[in-house]
């Protein structure tokens, strides 16, 4: 940074702070007082799967349920269903390894596995034409019905963006009530992940005339395999 | 609007909910303005440790000058943004394109009063004033001629299409901030189409807009105030996307900005922090429900406010940032009805704001020095208001203009000097033909 524009912002900051402390001398404080709080739902599990169900299907989102060793016949059939014939994931992930396996057994009903491994300047072209992509979660918040994601270097962020069908899985044990209670329980605090994201259906627009519709920017679809 | 305070009532049934959710929202917004110094240095303590770069400015000028040297030095000639409030006040749009760098808005509403070079009239939904024909022919015209636009669908489509191809070539993503909390240097986006993700993720620079007073102490904070914007804003319990930023991508990360600056405007703020009770202006957290609950906005619309901000918190907003003797009038513009103070999520009492600030510009009109013109305005004023004071407290005369008015008033031209201003944006509402007087009589209320 060349040293004037340097010294200019530097006399910004002490200007904008000394602005605000001189203006806290002279004028009374009320003094923070105790902030009121709002119940805890105490909702056992099914009460939070029903929850979370029901949230994420108001804003169209597909769920299935299945255990962890019936997740391959129901995901096959999604795949069929969707016409998926090619889906980005992240390799060395416990979910990735499953794909890959599955691919392995039966290939033919398997759409191509394409692992996101580049850096986006070097994928952008591919990025933009695959059908799906696939990603773990971090859990679930049962009270708004939103998928907790801490995309990483084995998933990254565009994967849950870019492809027009977002396949999400999540173990059904990680289903908290609150977004403050996932905050807690997790300890988020310092350091945070470079990013961590809410994700409450596929995406939407009412921008034209208050008309609700699916798929703008991001992807268009949004398929839960909700583990039980 | 009548449909957005619907969906806002289902979404809090419970009225003690909502009070203890105003209340506990307010309370934490009340708490962070009260510590707003303090905040502001241990958000960008911990921002710059996270590895984001902190910049302050304390005009709109200064801040646009330091995106354009961000842009330059990212050789950016394709920025894409999410919304954002704060570069409405600074028109960084504008600037940007007068410095050869084109700045496309990508949200929907945006995008389309942008391409049709209008102005945002609702700070949620920008474009609510245009109905979809109208909407239709501007993609016809000028984003996808070849295309069939016509349906909500098909225009949605079209856009995702052009933009996408957008956000892969942009070199600089801009977005405004709605949370930043202190404790962790983390950057909130609350968004639904997912054009605020592509913007801080896919260009190789992000420039996020805050204004000060928007920090929080910590995490816990977020969850009583999103679900309260979301609820209040368009009754969603929540919004597709809650996106969390806490640093620019990290050794073994694949995508993501390689650089993540953070501009924090003052352009007037730390000035409503001298008055204990101006201050609570800073308490908003850019809703709409005011605007979505004021019988003024609902039946003016967005654009006869003429600034970046309208309806009740643009009254009281604008005085304070464009300065009272330029933009005073605002606060005049209110029948202190008190529908925003109930709506508001964060209990902003903006009609007391609005009579201080009336205050304040009949004050500052005894202090200052009258030009001719001026002078001649004021006496119009005043005679204005001694009629208003005789027609009002005559109920002869008053009976008597109303009904010469429901009879002639129709064929006053849409053209007069003093409905131009008016008539520039919309229909001028016709008289009806029968006074309410008369209308009473007819349906045969005797008691008034």
């Amino acid at each position: 940074m060349p040293v004037l524009r340097k010294n200019k912002m530097d006399a910004s900051r002490s200007q904008i702070l000394n602005a605000l402390r001189n203006s806290r001398t002279g004028i009374p404080f009320s003094e923070s007082q105790d902030l009121p709080k709002i119940p805890e739902p105490e909702w056992n599990l099914e009460e939070k799967v029903e929850r979370l169900k029901n949230r994420m299907e108001a804003v169209h989102t597909e769920i299935h349920e299945c255990t962890e060793k019936g997740f391959g016949k129901i995901f096959r059939e999604v795949i069929k269903q969707k016409k998926i014939t090619n889906l980005l994931y992240g390799k060395k992930t416990n979910w990735g390894n499953k794909l890959e396996a599955m691919r392995q057994r039966g290939p033919k009903t398997m759409p191509e596995l394409i692992p996101y491994q580049k850096k986006i300047e070097d994928c952008k072209e591919t990025l933009f034409s695959i059908d799906a992509g696939l990603t773990q979660t971090m859990g679930a918040i049962a009270e708004t019905g939103s998928l907790i994601l801490k995309p990483d270097g084995q998933e990254p962020r565009l994967l849950s963006l870019v492809p027009p069908i977002h396949l999400a899985v999540l173990d059904s044990k990680r289903i908290y009530s609150t977004f403050g209670e996932a905050i807690r329980e997790e300890g988020w605090s310092r350091p945070m992940p470079t990013n961590v994201l809410l994700i409450s259906g596929p995406s939407k627009t009412a921008d034209i005339e208050q008309t609700l519709v699916y798929g703008i920017h991001g992807p268009k679809q949004l398929i839960l395999f909700l583990i039980r | 609007m009548n449909g957005l305070m619907q969906k806002r009532r289902v979404m809090f049934p419970d009225s003690g909910e909502l009070e203890t959710l105003r209340n506990l929202a307010g309370g934490i917004r009340r708490d962070a303005i009260s510590r707003l110094p303090d905040l502001l240095e241990e958000l960008e303590t911990n921002c710059q440790q996270n590895g984001i770069q902190v910049h302050w400015a304390q005009t709109t000028e200064e801040a646009n000058s330091i995106v354009l040297n961000i842009a330059r030095n990212a050789d950016a000639k394709l920025a894409v943004k999410g919304k954002s409030m704060v570069s409405e006040e600074m028109e960084l749009n504008h600037f940007l394109a007068e410095n050869g760098i084109e700045a496309l808005e990508s949200d929907l509403g945006e995008y389309i009063i942008q391409v049709d070079h209008e102005l945002p009239s609702h700070i949620i939904m920008p474009a609510i004033h245009k109905n979809r024909e109208e909407i239709s022919e501007v993609f016809q015209k000028k984003v996808a001629p070849a295309k069939k636009s016509d349906t909500a669908e098909e225009m949605t489509e079209t856009a995702r299409q052009v933009l996408r191809d957008k956000f892969r070539r942009a070199e600089l993503g801009i977005s405004g901030v709605n949370f930043a909390v202190a404790e962790t240097g983390t950057l909130c986006l609350v968004e639904n189409e997912g054009n605020g993700r592509f913007c801080t993720t896919m260009p190789r620079v992000h420039i996020a807009l805050m204004g000060i007073e928007k920090v929080v102490g910590k995490l816990e904070d977020l969850p009583p105030l999103l679900t309260v914007l979301t609820r209040s804003a368009t009754g969603q319990p929540i919004t597709t996307y809650f996106n969390m930023i806490s640093s620019p991508r990290q050794d073994g990360e694949k995508d993501g900005p390689e650089e993540v600056h953070l501009v924090l405007l003052d352009n007037g703020r730390s000035r409503m922090y001298e008055d204990e009770l101006l201050r609570d202006t800073l308490l908003c957290i850019r809703c709409g429900a005011c605007m979505n609950h004021c019988p003024v906005y609902t039946r003016i619309g967005g654009h006869a406010y003429q600034s970046v901000y309208p309806g009740p918190i643009g009254k009281i907003l604008t005085p304070q940032l464009e300065g009272i003797d330029t933009a005073g009038y605002l606060a005049d513009a209110s029948s202190l009805c008190g529908a925003c103070v109930e709506a508001c999520p964060v209990k902003i009492p903006i009609t007391d704001i609005l009579l201080k600030l009336r205050h304040k510009k009949a004050q500052s009109k005894k202090e200052h020095h009258w030009t001719e013109l001026e002078g001649v305005k004021n006496l119009f004023e005043k005679i204005t208001w001694k009629g208003w004071k005789f027609a009002f407290s005559q109920p002869w005369f008053y009976r008597m203009q109303a009904s010469i008015l429901s009879r002639t008033a129709q064929f006053l031209p849409d053209q007069l000097p003093m409905l131009r201003s008016w008539s520039r944006f919309r229909m001028v509402p016709r008289f009806s033909e029968k006074p309410l007087h008369q209308l009473v009589e007819d349906a045969g209320i005797a008691e008034e």
